[in-house]
C-alpha cells in the first residue's frame, strides 16, 4: 500500500513532502539558511576590510577617494529599487495579478544589469589608471602604504559580489519564464519568494559594501 | 632544576624546563587516573551485566537519569581543567617574560638552514654557541616563509616569520650540545633544517667570542672543509655524489669546464669556487635556479679555504 | 522469490540511469558510501606510504619532495575527501529520513547535487596529484603556499567545492529535522543520532563559508598576488593561520560529532538499556558545537600571535573539553545495569570510549600553554589528533557501518571475521599511534621527511603498526564485499532496537515506510516495551 496517490496531490507538491505548507515552509527555511552561509562568505571579506583598514587608516582614506561616489550612490538606488520592485512582483503573484508580476521581474532584471554595467565602467575605469590589485598595481596617486592593499580588497569584494549579482539574474531570469508561463499562484509561488529572498541578501550586501567603501574619511 | 629524561621527556637543561615538566607529569598521571576509571568502568560493567544469549531480552530497568551524577562530572573536570589552565598559563609567562639582563642574539631562519647574529659581531650557522647559566634572548625573523625555532632540552618553540620579529628566550643550566630543530613546515629541506645549541662555560664563550671560530679550527683543511660543508648546511643544496638538487652536485667539479646559465663556459678553479659561496649570483651554473643564499659574513677566510680544499678532494 | 529485496531501494529501480539520477535518500547514501570508500583507499595508501618512507631515518622510498607531497595529499584527501562527508552523507543520509518517520530529506534534488558537486571537488582534488602535485601540507600555509611550485590552485579550488557539498548537506539535514518529523516525534523523542546530526549540520553551514572564501583569498593571493598575506606586500602570514582554523577547527567537530551520535545508539542497543543522561547528551552536542568557534587560536600558541590571545584561547579551549567528558561518563553509565552483548558493532563503540578517551586526555595537554609550547608541530599532536579522528571517529562510523550493515543490504556479514578485523585494526591502530605520543614528547618535529638516528626504534615499531592497521581494512573490505552478495539473509531488526529505522522491511522500500509509520515508543524505551531481536 504505498502512499503515493500523485493524482490526488496538489501539482506542485513533491513526493516527499505531506502537505503544501510544510513544503514551502521547507523552502523559505533552506534559503534563510543559505543566505546565512552567504553572509559568513562575505563575512571573512569584511574582517580582511577591518584588520587591514585598522593597519593602514590613512592610506584608506586617500585610496577611497579614487572610487567615484556619484557612480556608487546610483548603483545603491539600483539596487534598493530592484529590491523594491522584487517585493512588489511577489506581492503582484500574491493577489493574482501575473501581468503585474512580470513586468516587475522585468524592472527588477533591468536594474540588476545596470548596476553591473555600472560596475563595468568603474571597473575599466580603474584598468585604465592602473589601479589593479596586488602585483598588477601601477598607479601612484596614492599616498600611504602599500595602496594596492585597498584596490585589492575593492576588487575582491565587489567582485564577489557582482558574482553574485551575476546569479541573481539568472535566477531571476529563470523564476521570469516560469511566472510568465503560469507556474506560480497565489497558493504557490514558494520559489518566488526564496529567489526574492536572495536578491535581498545581494541588495544587503551592498548596502554594507558601499559605505565602507566610497564614504569612509 | 634539574631533571633526568624519562621514558617521556628528554632531559630538561634551561631554567624553566623543570617548570614545564612538572605540570606535564601532573597531566601523566592525572591522565593515567582518569582514563584507568574509565577502563575500569568499562571492563567492569561488560563483565558483571553480560547478557547471556539464550535469554529473552525482554525490558531493562536502571536509572535514566541522575542531575547529581551530571553535576558531579561536570563540575570536578571543570576544576581540574581550571587548575591545569592556571597553572600552564603562570608557567607561559615566565615563558614570556624575557629576563632584563638577556643578552640579545640575533636569529634569522631561512630555507634551510639558522644563521645566528651576535653583538660583537660574530655570525654563525647553524651552531648557537651561548655561555651556561645566562639568559639569552634571541630576536628572530625569517627571510623567506614561516619556520619555528624548536630546542626541546629548553623546552621552548617560536614560529620566525617573514617581515617581523618574534621573540624567544632560555638560560641554560648544562653545558652540552642541543638539538634545534625548524619546527614549521618549509619545503624540501625542512627536515635538515637541523642545528646545534652549544652551551659552555662563561669562560669558553669569552674565548669563544675573541677567536670568533666555532671549534674544528685544528683539523686539516680538508678535514675542516668536509665538517663545514655539513654544519653550514651546504649538503641541504648541494650532494658530493653525483646526485641532482638544488643545486649542482659537488664531487668531481674542481678544474673542470662548467656550462653557465649566461652561455659563458668557465673552469671551477679556487676563485671560481670563493666567488660562488660569497656571490652566488654572480655564476648561475647551466640548468639551474638562482636561489642559493650568500655567505658572506657567515664563513671567514680560513673556512672558505677549508671548505675550496674540501672540495677540491671530491672525486 | 525474495520479495522484499526485489521491491526493496536496491532494485527498485532498476538500471544504471536510475542511480545516477536517483532522489532516493538512501541511493544517495550509497552513493557516497562507495565515493568516501575510494577516498579512505587513496588516502590510505598514501599513509603507508608515508609510514615505509619513515621505516629508516634516511631515504628509504623517496625523496623529500615526493614525501611532502604524500604527506600533503594524505591529510587533504583523508580530511575533505573521506572523514568529513563520511558519517553524515553516508550514514546520515541513508537513515535520517528512516529515523524520523519520512518519506525523504527536505531537498532531496539538492542531495543528489551534494553528491555531484562532492565528485567533482574530489576529481580536481586528485587531479592536483597528477598536476604538479601539492607538497604544502593540508593547512596551506602562506607564504610558502603562496610561493611553492605546485597544483596548489587546483587542489585549493577543489576543497573549495567540496566545502559546497558539506554546506549542501547541512542545510538539507537542519530543514529536515526541524520540518519533516513524524508528527508527536518532539526533540526530545528523537535518536540522539539525529541529535548528533543536527549539531554537525549547524557547524557545517556556519564554518564551510569560512574556509570558502579564505581559500578563495589563497587563490587570488596565487594569481592576482593581492597582499593580504604577504609580509612583503604589507599582509600578514598570521591572518592566513587565523582564517584557516576559524574553520578548521569546528570542522574536527563535525568529524566527531556525529561519530558520538553513532556511539549513543550503539551503547544503548547493546545494552538493551535506556541512554543514561538523554538530554545531558543532548545539550553537549550544542554546546560543543558553539564553543567550537571560539578556540582556534589553540592551534597558534607558538605563532606569535599575543599572550592574551593564547590565554583566552587556552581558557575556551578547556570548556570545550568537559561536555565530551560528560557524553563519555554518560554512555559508562548506560553500561550499568545493562545487558551487554558483544557483537561486532558494540566492540567499535567500546573502541571509541577506550581510543577517544585517550586523544580526549592529551588534547588536555595542548590546551596547556606551557606544555603546548614543547608539544607544538610534534608527533605528539600527530598522536592526538589520529586518537580523536580515527580512534574516534573512523571507530564509530565502522560501528555504524557494521550496525546498519543489515539494514542497507538485507544481508549480513561473517561475525567471526569481523570480530578478529575488529582486534586487528584496534591493535595496529594503537601500535601505529601510541609510539607517537613518545616520539613527540621526547622533541621529534612533525612533517619530517629524515629524522635523527635516535628516533628510529619508535619510527620503525609505528610503522609496522600502520601494516597491522592497513591488513585490518583489507580483510574488512573483503568479508563486507562478499556479505553483499552472499551473506546470510537479514532479519528486520536484528538487534533488537527501537529506533525507526528498524520498523520498516530490510531492505527497505523506496519510500521507506509500506505502511504509515507510528510512533508507538521511544527510541530508548527499554524499560517499558520489550523488544526481541529478530532475525532469520
Amino acid at each position: 500500500m504505498t502512499a503515493d496517490h500523485a493524482h490526488d496531490r496538489p501539482g506542485p507538491l513533491a513526493h516527499h513532502f505531506t502537505e503544501l505548507e510544510q513544503q514551502s515552509d521547507s523552502v523559505k527555511m533552506g534559503m534563510w539558511i543559505f543566505l546565512l552561509t552567504e553572509i559568513l562568505l562575505f563575512g571573512g571579506l569584511f574582517v580582511a576590510y577591518t584588520v587591514f583598514r585598522a593597519w593602514n587608516e590613512e592610506m584608506f582614506i586617500n585610496a577611497h577617494k579614487f572610487l567615484d561616489i556619484y557612480l556608487g550612490t546610483i548603483n545603491t538606488i539600483v539596487l534598493i529599487s530592484s529590491s523594491a520592485t522584487v517585493a512588489l512582483a511577489i506581492r503582484a503573484v500574491q493577489i493574482g495579478d501575473r501581468r503585474k508580476a512580470v513586468i516587475l521581474l522585468t524592472a527588477t532584471l533591468a536594474l540588476a544589469v545596470v548596476f553591473l554595467v555600472v560596475k563595468y565602467f568603474e571597473y575599466s575605469h580603474k584598468f585604465h589608471l592602473g589601479q589593479l590589485p596586488g602585483k598588477y598595481y601601477t598607479f601612484t596617486g596614492v599616498e600611504g602604504s602599500n595602496p594596492h592593499i585597498f584596490f585589492g580588497i575593492y576588487f575582491a569584494t565587489t567582485g564577489l559580489h557582482g558574482l553574485h549579482v551575476l546569479g541573481g539574474i539568472i535566477v531571476l531570469g529563470w523564476m521570469l519564464f516560469r511566472t510568465a508561463r503560469g507556474d506560480f499562484s497565489p497558493e504557490y509561488h514558494t520559489p518566488l519568494e526564496a529567489a526574492g529572498l536572495y536578491w535581498h541578501l545581494v541588495d544587503m550586501i551592498w548596502i554594507y559594501l558601499f559605505p565602507l567603501l566610497y564614504l569612509i574619511g | 632544576m634539574d631533571t633526568a629524561g624519562t621514558i617521556f621527556l628528554p632531559p630538561g637543561s634551561s631554567t624553566l624546563a623543570g617548570d614545564v615538566d612538572a605540570l606535564f607529569y601532573f597531566l601523566v598521571y592525572a591522565s593515567i587516573a582518569v582514563f584507568g576509571i574509565v577502563v575500569f568502568a568499562l571492563v567492569f560493567f561488560i563483565i558483571r551485566y553480560r547478557h547471556r544469549r539464550t535469554e529473552k531480552l525482554a525490558t531493562t530497568q536502571g536509572p535514566s537519569h541522575s542531575l547529581r551524577l551530571e553535576l558531579l562530572w561536570s563540575i570536578i573536570p571543570t576544576i581540574l581543567v581550571i587548575i591545569v589552565f592556571v597553572w600552564g598559563f603562570r608557567v607561559f609567562i615566565r615563558m614570556h617574560v624575557v629576563p632584563k639582563d638577556a643578552m640579545e642574539i640575533k636569529v634569522t631562519g631561512q630555507k634551510w638552514f639558522w644563521s645566528f647574529d651576535y653583538p660583537e659581531g660574530i655570525a654563525t650557522v647553524n651552531e648557537l654557541v651561548v655561555p651556561v647559566g645566562k639568559p639569552v634572548k634571541l630576536l628572530m625573523s625569517s627571510s623567506d616563509v614561516i619556520h619555528s625555532f624548536f630546542v626541546p632540552h629548553f623546552r621552548i618553540k617560536m614560529d620566525v616569520l617573514p617581515n617581523r620579529y618574534t621573540v624567544t628566550w632560555f638560560e641554560a643550566i648544562r653545558p652540552g650540545n642541543y638539538d634545534l630543530f625548524c619546527a614549521e613546515f618549509c619545503g624540501d629541506g625542512h627536515s635538515d633544517m637541523i642545528g646545534k645549541v652549544r652551551v659552555v662555560s662563561e669562560r669558553e664563550f669569552a674565548e669563544w667570542l675573541e677567536t670568533g671560530t666555532a671549534g674544528g679550527e685544528d683539523l686539516p683543511p680538508e678535514q675542516y672543509g668536509a665538517s663545514l660543508f655539513v654544519g653550514r648546511a651546504c649538503h641541504t643544496c648541494h650532494s658530493v655524489e653525483g646526485q641532482r638538487m638544488i643545486g649542482p652536485a659537488l664531487n668531481g667539479i674542481f678544474g673542470k669546464e662548467h656550462a653557465l646559465a649566461s652561455g659563458e663556459r668557465v673552469i671551477a678553479d679556487e676563485n671560481y669556487l670563493r666567488e660562488s659561496i660569497l656571490e652566488p649570483q654572480a655564476k648561475i651554473v647551466a640548468g639551474y635556479e638562482p636561489v642559493m643564499p650568500t655567505y658572506q659574513g657567515l664563513l671567514n677566510d680560513r673556512q672558505i679555504d677549508a671548505l675550496i680544499a674540501y672540495l677540491k678532494s671530491l672525486e | 522469490m525474495d520479495t522484499t529485496f526485489e521491491r526493496s531501494y536496491l532494485k527498485t529501480p532498476k538500471g544504471l540511469a536510475s542511480w545516477l539520477f536517483t532522489l532516493d535518500h538512501k541511493r544517495i547514501g550509497l552513493l557516497y558510501l562507495f565515493g568516501i570508500m575510494g577516498a579512505f583507499l587513496i588516502g590510505g595508501v598514501f599513509a603507508l606510504l608515508v609510514r615505509l618512507e619513515l621505516f629508516g631515518p634516511d631515504k628509504t622510498l623517496m625523496d623529500a619532495d615526493t614525501y611532502n607531497q604524500f604527506f600533503t595529499l594524505h591529510g587533504a584527501i583523508m580530511i575533505f575527501m573521506f572523514i568529513i562527508p563520511s558519517i553524515p552523507a553516508t550514514l546520515g543520509n541513508f537513515l535520517l529520513p528512516q529515523m524520523i518517520g519520512a518519506r525523504d530529506v527536505a531537498f532531496p534534488r539538492l542531495n543528489l547535487l551534494s553528491w555531484y558537486v562532492y565528485i567533482f571537488g574530489s576529481v580536481f582534488a586528485v587531479y592536483s596529484i597528477a598536476a604538479g602535485g601539492v607538497d604544502t601540507g593540508w593547512t596551506f600555509y602562506t607564504p610558502y603556499s603562496t610561493e611553492s611550485t605546485g597544483a596548489v590552485i587546483s587542489m585549493t579550488l577543489g576543497i573549495f567545492i567540496l566545502g559546497f557539498s558539506s554546506i549542501f548537506t547541512g542545510l538539507n539535514f537542519i530543514v529536515t529535522i526541524h520540518k519533516m518529523r513524524l508528527p508527536g516525534l518532539t526533540w526530545y523523542k528523537l535518536p540522539l543520532f539525529v541529535w548528533g546530526l543536527y549539531a554537525t549540520a549547524i557547524i557545517q553551514v556556519l564554518a564551510t563559508p569560512v574556509l570558502g572564501i579564505t581559500l578563495l583569498l589563497l587563490i587570488m593571493e596565487r594569481t592576482f598576488g593581492i597582499g593580504i598575506f604577504d609580509p612583503a606586500m604589507g599582509g600578514d602570514p598570521v591572518l592566513y593561520q587565523h582564517f584557516f582554523w576559524f574553520y578548521s577547527h569546528p570542522a574536527v567537530y563535525i568529524m566527531i560529532l556525529p561519530g558520538m551520535g553513532i556511539i549513543s545508539e550503539l551503547i544503548a542497543v547493546f545494552s538493551h538499556r535506556r541512554i543514561f543522561g538523554y538530554k545531558a547528551i543532548a545539550y553537549s552536542s550544542l554546546a560543543i558545537a558553539f564553543v567550537s568557534f571560539l578556540v582556534w587560536g589553540h592551534h597558534m600558541f607558538t605563532s606569535g600571535q599575543s599572550e592574551l590571545a593564547a590565554t583566552i584561547f587556552s581558557f575556551l579551549t578547556f570548556l570545550v573539553g568537559i561536555p565530551s567528558g560528560i557524553k563519555v561518563f554518560n554512555w559508562l553509565a548506560t553500561l550499568y545495569k545493562g545487558k551487554i552483548t558483544l557483537d561486532t558493532p558494540m566492540l567499535y563503540a567500546l573502541s571509541f570510549l577506550f581510543l577517544f578517551t585517550i586523544g580526549g586526555l592529551t588534547g588536555v595537554f595542548l590546551g596547556a600553554l606551557a606544555v603546548d609550547v614543547h608539544l607544538h608541530d610534534t608527533y605528539f599532536v600527530v598522536a592526538h589528533f589520529h586518537y580523536v579522528m580515527m580512534g574516534g571517529t573512523v571507530m564509530a562510523f565502522l560501528g555504524g557501518l557494521h550496525y546498519w550493515w543489515s539494514k542497507m543490504w538485507g544481508r549480513h556479514y561473517s561475525e567471526r571475521w569481523a570480530k578478529i578485523t575488529c582486534a586487528l585494526i584496534f591493535i595496529g591502530f594503537n601500535v601505529t599511534f601510541f609510539s607517537q605520543f613518545f616520539l613527540g614528547a621526547k622533541g621529534m618535529p612533525r612533517r619530517y621527511y629524515n629524522y635523527l638516528d635516535q628516533f628510529q626504534p619508535l619510527h620503525a615499531f609505528s610503522s609496522v603498526g600502520s601494516l597491522i592497521l592497513g591488513a585490518g581494512f583489507v580483510v574488512m573490505a573483503v568479508y563486507l564485499i562478499f556479505s553483499i552478495f552472499k551473506g546470510r539473509r537479514a532479519g528486520t531488526n536484528p538487534w533488537g532496537a527501537m529506533t525507526l529505522e528498524w520498523t520498516n522491511p530490510t531492505p527497505p522500500p523506496p519510500e521507506n515506510f509500506t505502511e504509515p509509520p507510528r510512533l508507538e515508543y521511544g527510541p530508548y524505551d527499554y524499560d517499558r516495551v520489550a523488544v526481541e531481536r529478530t532475525d532469520t
